[in-house]
């Protein structure tokens, strides 16, 4: 099953941010990059299961709060030491304001 | 009673601390709101190019002045200089740009980090995934590579390293035998496979470096080859050992809040540029995202959550000596940090093990 899931209104997520969204027992990261897109992946780095959403958002790359491990949220590869496996990511869509999230 | 403490990385108190949730905890944070923290974690390349150009141009100015009055007493203060910027400015410049918050480029945090990772001794990729754990397992018996001060506390050991005696041995032994294709069991629980080839050939690399600069003191018949590459991680290394005791010293061990574990000193402004001010060091075990030159107002927004830092070195000092000392008689004696009525208190049912031989 692919379910579109609402996340949150589009302005609850900042300009170059990112927020944790909580679904059926999994943890997600959902971001709007600088150019005004939004993007999703799993919640937790592939590192150490640190909740990626409390990182810094810059252009394309998420980094890791408690290595400063660095993701492309738009691709899920991993940018180096100490993060070596790529994130999950996941289909987002705006409609009506609104931040949809496809889960399966 | 005091309890043996085994430091090993795979030994007893390493497969206890995962066993008993002590590894890859979850770590006690104040509460920051986002918009202030975003405002602290922003990276900026400026100071880190500035703080840069200025240490490297003092090693070139120093270093020289030392080679143009070598033979005379006027070299002394010259490589006295070059030393402490060689041999200890480049430990937190290892850091920083090993966390990669120095500089907003990361190519700049990658020159800067292969740099001082050459001058501290420190093979960049063993020491980039040491430091991992570092953060993961702070001061964590058995997990964590980088604990300084063991306890019972070493002091001979100590007192060598403000000279790189050991620490440089060691890394030189451990350069070998990288560069001999081996990486040890240690090492190899914290640095994946798939980057050991990496540190194998750097390890090559600062051997052929050595090679070369003795060489070049034998064909000269002088040592002043070797002032400049090599010799400052030993004659220069004592500011680093001063600063970096401090950061742990005498505190907790096995607890999960840098409150109990890490010491903030306020340092002079001479210090905190060698230092790169790792002198809050709570405030970047808690938060590791924050850059160098953004660590003083992160201490200003969150100090009344933390212990009151120590006013000075020699206070510092004048409280972890003592703790040592005590410790020679009772492992488990440890500096409790006291906190402000304002901050949230320890996780006592936590931590009351740990805490039972604490300082009263």
């Amino acid at each position: 099953m692919n379910d579109w899931v609402e996340v949150c209104e589009r302005d609850a997520i900042d300009e170059e941010d990112v927020i944790r969204f909580d679904h059926e027992g999994r943890t997600f990261a959902i971001y709007r990059s600088p150019d005004d897109t939004f993007h999703a992946t799993d919640g937790l780095c592939t590192h150490e299961k640190i909740h990626l959403a409390d990182g810094l958002v810059m252009d394309d790359i998420i980094e890791c709060p408690k290595h400063n491990g660095r993701f492309n949220y738009k691709t899920g590869d991993a940018r180096g030491a100490p993060v070596c496996i790529n994130l999950r990511t996941y289909p987002v869509k705006v409609e009506g304001g609104r931040v949809y999230l496809q889960v399966d | 009673m005091a309890t043996k403490r085994d430091y090993s990385l795979l030994g007893r108190d390493a497969q206890a601390a995962v066993a008993n949730g002590l590894s890859a905890a979850e770590w006690y944070h104040t509460d920051v709101p986002r918009k202030q923290m975003k405002d602290l974690m922003k990276r900026e390349d400026g100071p880190a190019i500035r703080d840069t150009a200025i240490w490297l141009g003092c090693l070139v100015l120093f270093g020289g002045l030392g080679v143009y009055f070598w033979g005379s007493l006027w070299c002394v203060p010259f490589f006295f200089a070059y030393g402490v910027l060689y041999g200890s400015a480049s430990d937190s410049r290892w850091h920083e740009c090993g966390h990669g918050t120095a500089f907003k480029t990361m190519w700049m945090n990658d020159v800067v980090y292969q740099i001082a990772c050459f001058m501290i001794m420190r093979n960049p990729v063993t020491w980039r995934w040491s430091h991992t754990r570092h953060h993961t397992d702070t001061v964590i018996v058995g997990r964590d590579p980088e604990i300084a001060v063991m306890r019972p506390p070493d002091l001979a050991r100590l007192i060598l390293n403000f000279f790189g005696l050991l620490d440089a041995w060691h890394a030189v032994i451990d350069m070998v035998r990288n560069a001999f294709g081996v990486i040890s069991a240690a090492e190899k629980t914290f640095i994946p496979e798939s980057e050991q080839p990496r540190a194998i050939r750097i390890a090559r690399i600062w051997l052929a470096i050595y090679a070369a600069t003795i060489a070049l003191a034998i064909f000269m018949g002088s040592i002043l080859p070797l002032m400049l590459i090599g010799l400052p991680r030993l004659y220069g290394a004592w500011h680093h050992v001063m600063t970096g005791l401090l950061q742990h010293g005498g505190l907790a061990d096995n607890v999960t809040d840098h409150r109990l574990n890490s010491r903030t000193v306020y340092m002079n402004p001479v210090s905190r540029f060698i230092y790169w001010n790792m002198n809050y060091h709570v405030e970047h075990h808690m938060f590791p995202m924050v850059p160098y030159h953004a660590l003083p107002k992160l201490h200003a927004l969150i100090k009344d959550d933390l212990p009151a830092p120590n006013p000075s070195i020699l206070h510092g000092y004048r409280e972890m000596i003592p703790a040592f000392l005590r410790q020679l008689r009772n492992e488990d004696y440890f500096l409790k940090r006291e906190m402000p009525p304002t901050a949230r208190p320890y996780r006592e049912e936590f931590h009351g093990a740990a805490m039972a031989s604490a300082a009263e």
